[in-house]
């Protein structure tokens, strides 16, 4: 059996937590299984980083402008690197360089792709994969066939091994095509609060319905000492800011309330949002996956919600 | 430049998901289906691209059963042309394989852009953009915010966690997977629809269905959450004031 490969991805200061939390399951996968793990990275401090990883190889692909994901070179070296090493498995973390790379990949070495994946298990001669479907409304249980997949795994899904080692690491680089360049980086824009730092947010989502309504968020976010943060759709839909979005591509908060109006609680807002204190959910759907994260939940209409609560705290 | 613009509908998540619990299957014929969100934010993108510098839009989906729809909104939101794959799908044609038959057509067409919803949310694998590029031996970028068309390629944005943006340059053709639009897609009204469904031409393909890596799903099941929210019950009035002891309990009011 091919090893279990993994991709580390770079992040401000060496590897990302969601690629590291990548590296005891590998293992834990190699050892049940009588295989290696093998680890790749990017970018000319990879090697270094791959050193101390408790895994039994590294492979360093090296080329300087490779610290940062650039879809295309990442691509051909992975494609080379499953190519020369034949891997079980190839688990990436489900960012955006796994959702792009994780994809594309799969389909160069014509693999199944298994996106979402929160789970891998051992079970008699089977590895069998969890992954979540239908924005988290479903769990899709499968068995992984012995030729082999490419997984991108939910970050947050497994713990990170604090562990050293010392694995051998191979050093390469790829010819990086002039298809593809990265021209410059930008950093999201400051708002004008910090919703990190917030301790009550009151957050609102898709049922808000319209940018008329936002006026009763703001209200009862001022009558409870809050903040109005929101999900992706009204930050796409241009009614907040960037810097008010909670979730894989906003904000990571952790405040002792998290009120949740009108957002059903796809993967990517729970990542953001989870381990906040007190969760308390408005949601006239009561099935929202919202619902199985929160503290407390109700089914009424925000929209009379939000007033209501306002009236009651201004009242005090 | 000439774009395609790859579209699909999915379950529409506001229902409930049909599944029977028993044999772990999911009855795809027995769900209500709306435009995949993130491909609708492709087409804006495409039809923002051709506004600000030129494009040839063309909307495609696989048949399976309620393409007709999609095409013709396509259409009267200002794409010039519309073609459908046809073959004997149904809902349930896995990604992988609709990949696989967007990529067939593709290779014989001359596109130089191709854009896609960055997912679907409808299977293990919904990242077709990603798909549909390594098949064809394209380069693609997903989660992709902004696309303008520059000399003879795109300069576009793709973004990662927090905000943070690349701005990549990068030849065609080329694949992309839209996260968002620049702007909020445009609507078309019914009347409009309707309009262009008397008026205009869906293109049909025979489309082979082909052999592609699959996986076997053993079972589809309801997450099993390790807590679920307690419910409180009654009208507004009931339930603002039952929040507002529970935030009174925990010292979270100012007062
Ligand atoms: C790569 C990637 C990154 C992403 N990053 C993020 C991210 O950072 N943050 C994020 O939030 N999303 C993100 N998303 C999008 C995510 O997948 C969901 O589409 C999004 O979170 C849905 O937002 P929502 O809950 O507001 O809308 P919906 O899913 O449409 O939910 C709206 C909810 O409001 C309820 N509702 C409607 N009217 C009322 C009412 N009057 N009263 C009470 N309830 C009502 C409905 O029942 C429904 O559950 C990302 C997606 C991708 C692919
Ligand atoms: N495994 C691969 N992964 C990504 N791109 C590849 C791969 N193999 C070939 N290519 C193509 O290589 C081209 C760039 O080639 P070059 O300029 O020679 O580096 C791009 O257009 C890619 O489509």
């Amino acid at each position: 059996m091919g090893p279990i490969l993994m991709v580390m991805e770079n992040g401000e200061a060496g590897f990302t937590d969601s690629s590291k939390e990548l590296v005891a399951k590998a293992r834990e996968l190699a050892d049940t299984l009588g295989t290696s793990s093998v680890a790749v990275g990017f970018g000319p401090d990879a090697e270094s980083h791959l050193r101390h990883l408790p895994v039994d190889r590294g492979i360093a692909v090296s080329n300087p402008e490779l610290s940062q994901y650039n879809p295309l070179a990442y691509e051909k070296a992975l494609s080379k690197i499953l190519e020369d090493n034949q891997p079980f498995l190839t688990l990436i973390p489900n960012t955006t360089m796994g959702m792009d790379l994780g994809a594309g990949v799969a389909a160069r070495r014509s693999l199944p792709l298994v996106a979402y994946c929160s789970e891998l298990t051992v079970e008699g001669r089977d590895v069998v994969a969890t992954s979540q479907v239908f924005a988290g409304k479903l769990m899709a249980e499968i068995a992984l066939p012995e030729s082999g997949a490419v997984i991108t795994v939910v970050p947050g899904a497994w713990s990170i091994d604090t562990g050293s080692g010392d694995p051998e690491v191979s050093v390469t680089s790829v010819e990086i095509s002039q298809a593809m360049n990265i021209l410059q980086t930008i950093e999201p824009e400051k708002g004008d609060v910090d919703i990190t730092k917030a301790d009550i947010l009151i957050s609102v989502g898709r049922g808000i319905e319209s940018p008329d309504n936002l006026p009763m968020a703001e209200e009862l976010a001022e009558a409870i000492g809050g903040v109005v943060s929101c999900s992706r759709p009204v930050v796409d839909a241009g009614w907040l800011p960037k810097a008010r979005q909670v979730g894989k591509s906003g904000q990571t908060v952790k405040p002792k309330l998290y009120m949740a109006f009108g957002i059903s609680g796809a993967p990517e807002h729970q990542q953001g949002m989870r381990d906040a204190d007190l969760i308390i959910a408005v949601n006239t759907d009561e099935n929202a996956s919202i619902m199985d994260i929160a503290h407390y939940g109700t089914t009424v209409d925000m929209l009379e919600l939000m007033p209501a609560l306002t009236e009651r705290l201004r009242g005090e | 430049m000439r774009i395609a613009v790859l579209m699909k509908s999915v379950p529409d998540l506001v229902e409930d998901i049909a599944l029977d619990e028993d044999s772990g299957q999911v009855l795809f014929d027995e769900m209500t289906y709306v435009p995949s969100e993130w491909d609708d934010q492709a087409l804006e993108e495409a039809l923002l691209i051709k506004e600000e510098s030129g494009a040839e839009v063309t909307a495609v989906t696989v048949d399976t059963g309620d393409s007709d729809n999609i095409l013709f909104t396509a259409l009267a939101k200002g794409a010039d042309h519309a073609v459908k794959l046809v073959g004997d799908y149904d809902p349930s044609l896995t990604n992988r394989r609709r990949a696989q038959i967007f990529a067939d057509y593709l290779r014989d067409q001359a596109f130089d852009l191709v854009l896609s919803g960055v997912q679907a949310i409808d299977d293990i694998d919904g990242q077709v953009p990603g798909l549909v590029a390594g098949i064809m031996g394209w380069p693609h970028a997903s989660v992709v915010t902004e696309v303008h068309s520059k000399d003879k390629g795109v300069v576009l944005r793709q973004e990662y966690a927090g905000g943070l943006v690349a701005e990549i340059e990068a030849s065609t053709p080329l694949v992309i997977g839209i996260q968002a639009a620049r702007k909020p897609p445009r609507y078309a009204s019914i009347a409009k629809v309707r309009q262009v469904a008397k008026t205009q031409q869906i293109e049909e393909v025979e489309a082979e269905s082909p052999d592609v890596p699959t996986l076997a799903v053993r079972r589809f099941y309801k997450p099993v959450a390790s807590g679920h929210a307690e419910m409180i019950d009654g009208d507004v009035e009931e339930v603002a004031s039952r929040i507002i002891e529970i935030l009174q309990e925990r010292n979270l009011l100012r007062r």
